[in-house]
């Protein structure tokens, strides 16, 4: 079967350079055939992009989205990798803690949109508190699952090496569940850069996602909500990344199946 | 069980106190809920922000939508949007996804347009799916479909990777063909993996429709949460609806979780 | 006390066909641009009916010799033939046994055991699984799935499964490394038996030097990475064999003295 045949160092960038060839070519030429007056094509993405970076507000725009993933996120993990180990460490804690956590996990962060406008008023704070609903619960979880995956034969090492309650969970569990609740972490911020997007269409009058309700609402410039659309997939994408380079670290790399 | 707790010794010998201690146990989350509602009442008590709701009025706010046959309604359109969208995405996203998985060369080519997309909200999506779609059910579905799609197509690539070489050996050296080798060798393997997959998507589904419904659509239960606070600052109809949300959010996730425990899927599940 | 594994004598082949021939067989691994050396320059003549032993320690690379016999692997070099016909893939004439993770998890040991049998008769099918349960002893467990079984009743159905589909070869990869030690020695006087009861060609990969002499006919040692053939040993004793026999003992340690093993410990 040619398909199992370890493919050579040149097709790593040969098949996706073609996949992406052909996609852009569907595209230009699904718009061409339509004859749609609205809808972009790649061309015009592309000049709607340039005219953008052209512009200083879009630089605004995406260090508002930022920052405001930054404090909502980074709120989340300050409040939620304690609670998470705590729970994990103590499991009657979760029994207790976990059924109120099930109901409150399935309602959106947008959903909280008119809650947190009282509270908080309309602007960044609403935004940030958003962020900080949707980055939180994926941590707990990510914690709890982290500490009660760690093997009982660890925590049993520790404590024959005299380790008190305090010094295993700082140099026994933490390490162990460090992987996961890395990974934990990767998928908060992937879900934060979401949620970001979200509200400012809704809730702010800056950043990344407010500019695509803004370009449409303001002339219906679809050029600019495509290359938008697409900064937004850019830079999601460079933030996983770079959490990823953290998973890489040694301390932390036997963790991942892929550690070689 | 991960929650049973020590009892002492006397309460072994006096069994009767055994037993309450144990139910005990089992009702200590509810009365966390409780407690959380008491501080939720003395808060608003405290401070009365006339708009914010108290547990009470909140009730009383789940009461109005019964009574005026809104509650079901909403229900049920949340949830037909959620069935199609969810059902699409598993339809396309699940053979698509197996497929990549399996030629590693797919893998090559879309990889990084499914990273590039990946990141993008599906609400960011709504000026376009307004484009095509219109204002209505479909925008909506679209909408769910886009958010289900990309987490499910990783699910299925990734579990088709994680199928131990070893089996698909043993399939081939009984003489399997390739369509064999898939349906009785990849496709039972994957299985396992998919609920999971299928679980968390539907998470994700259930959280994407209610987005959607605040923006793009006119019944739903996240439509209720925007007309009830623009026509009138109903604000204890929006935190019934949002209570509403949680509860059959969850009761989706249960529901699906079922599926985990037919036996012959079971054997994927070594810590349940 | 001696313990001695019981089935019938004189188990050693005559003259007969070469059933598997490995001539000038090298592997090398290429990977991130650093190339390795696996096999060098193996050569080997297994006749029908043969029980073979490929000995040496972990990772010196006779898994890696034994998936190349049986079609998973191409050599780099040097060529393999099986009846004559050069090899190019995995084949059901020719089963390969891994280490117990081999069973499939979802099907039952019924399903599991008919696996290869889908293009039989249904009473052929069912006469044939029955039988098989019945040989390597899983009465009782027929619906049982692999993750309630013991990690040497697993074994025990992957070799159950290989034989179901009544293949000319079988190679085993240390199937019997993840059981304990006492399992071991029943499993080896099983396979022993079945080996009697059907004469197929087997080739049998293992780091243990008494399980080697035990078992096979010849035992073929290898060094270390790469993996050449040091020395290919000829065991002469009629089965059952004594464990305290004066003849196995002195072959035994001829091995240990080849490998440079101390005698003491």
């Amino acid at each position: 079967m040619n398909a199992l045949a370890t493919p050579k160092k040149w097709e790593q960038y040969f098949w996706p350079l073609l996949a992406c060839a052909l996609f852009l070519a569907l595209w230009h030429y699904a718009v061409l055939w339509s004859h749609t007056r609205i809808f972009p094509s790649p061309r015009e993405v592309e000049r709607g992009m340039v005219e953008l970076i052209h512009q200083h507000v879009l630089w605004g725009d995406i260090a508002d989205s930022l920052r405001r993933v930054a404090i909502g996120f980074g709120a989340a993990v300050l409040l939620g990798v304690p609670i998470g180990l705590t729970l994990g460490w103590y499991p009657a804690a979760d029994q207790v803690v976990n059924p109120t956590m099930q109901l409150l996990r399935p309602i959106s962060p947008i959903a909280w949109i008119p809650v947190s406008i009282i509270l908080f008023g309309v602007g960044d704070d609403a935004a940030i508190f958003l962020i900080f609903l949707g980055a939180y619960f994926p941590i707990v979880v990510a914690c709890i699952n982290g500490v009660s995956n760690v093997p009982a034969m660890y925590r049993r090492a520790g404590r024959n090496f005299g380790l008190t309650p305090a010094e295993l969970l700082r140099k026994v569990i933490f390490p162990a569940a460090l992987p996961q609740i890395l990974i934990g972490l990767r998928i908060a911020l992937g879900i934060a850069w979401l949620v970001v997007v979200a509200a400012e269409m809704i809730a702010v009058d800056s950043g990344l996602g407010y500019l695509i309700i803004d370009s449409r609402n303001s002339g219906k410039r679809y050029d600019l909500v495509v290359a938008a659309m697409l900064l937004i997939g850019v830079i999601g994408l460079i933030l996983d990344l770079a959490f990823r380079r953290l998973e890489r670290i040694k301390s932390v790399r036997w963790g991942f199946r892929n550690a070689s | 069980m991960r929650y049973d707790t020590h009892l002492p010794a006397n309460m072994i010998l006096h069994p009767q106190r055994g037993r309450v201690l144990k139910l005990l146990v089992r009702l200590r989350p509810i009365a966390f809920i409780a407690v959380l509602l008491v501080l939720w009442q003395i808060a608003i008590d405290l401070h009365p922000i006339h708009i914010l709701p108290s547990p009470w009025q909140t009730l009383g706010g789940i009461a109005y939508l019964i009574h005026h046959k809104l509650l079901l309604k909403y229900i049920v359109a949340s949830l037909f949007r959620v069935t199609w969208g969810f059902a699409l995405a598993v339809v396309l996203a699940v053979p698509l996804g197996l497929t990549i998985g399996w030629y590693r060369r797919a893998e090559m080519a879309f990889n990084p347009i499914i990273q590039l997309l990946r990141p993008i909200s599906p609400l960011a999506w709504i000026p376009i799916a307004i484009l095509w779609f219109g204002v209505g059910d479909l925008a909506a579905i679209f909408l769910i479909f886009l958010g289900c799609f990309f987490p499910l197509l990783l699910t299925a690539i990734n579990a088709v990777q994680n199928v131990p070489a070893v089996y698909i050996n043993a399939g081939r050296n009984f003489g399997l063909t390739p369509t064999q080798i898939v349906r009785r060798v990849l496709y039972p393997a994957v299985v396992p993996q998919l609920i999971v997959g299928l679980r968390i998507t539907l998470g994700i589904a259930w959280l994407v429709v209610v987005a959607a419904e605040m923006i793009a659509v006119d019944s739903g239960l996240g439509f209720l949460i925007v007309d009830a606070r623009n026509a009138g600052n109903r604000y204890d109809l929006v935190v019934a609806g949002m209570a509403i949300i949680g509860i059959i959010g969850l009761a989706l996730d249960l529901a699906i979780r079922s599926l985990e425990h037919v036996k012959s899927f079971r054997w994927g599940y070594a810590e349940e | 006390m001696p313990y001695t594994m019981s089935f019938t004598e004189d188990a050693t082949p005559t003259m007969t066909a070469t059933k598997l021939s490995v001539d000038h067989v090298n592997m090398t691994f290429t990977r991130d641009g650093k190339t390795t050396p696996v096999l060098e320059d193996i050569n080997l003549e297994v006749r029908e009916g043969e029980f073979i032993c490929l000995l040496g320690p972990s990772g010196c690379g006779k898994s890696t010799l034994l998936n190349t016999m049986a079609g998973f692997l191409q050599p780099t070099s040097g060529a393999i033939r099986i009846d004559g016909e050069p090899v190019t893939g995995p084949d059901a004439r020719r089963i390969f046994v891994f280490q117990e993770r081999g069973v499939f998890p979802w099907l039952t040991v019924e399903g599991n055991i008919g696996f290869g049998l889908a293009k039989l008769p249904r009473d052929e099918r069912a006469r044939r699984i029955t039988h098989y349960i019945k040989m390597v002893g899983l009465e009782g467990f027929e619906q049982s799935y692999p993750n309630e079984l013991s990690g040497g009743m697993k074994q025990r159905l992957e070799v159950a499964r290989a034989l179901a589909v009544n293949p000319d070869m079988l190679f085993l990869d240390e199937p019997f490394g993840a059981l304990d030690s006492i399992t071991r020695l029943v499993m080896r006087g099983e396979l022993l038996r079945i080996w009697e009861a059907e004469r197929k060609t087997i080739i049998f990969v293992t780091h243990d030097i008494d399980e080697a002499v035990q078992l096979a006919d010849r035992v073929v040692v290898l060094n270390s990475r790469p993996a050449s053939i040091q020395q290919i040993v000829e065991i002469d004793i009629p089965h059952p064999r004594n464990l305290s026999d004066p003849r196995y003992l002195e072959l035994r340690d001829g091995i240990f003295q080849q490998i440079g093993l101390a005698h003491k410990v």
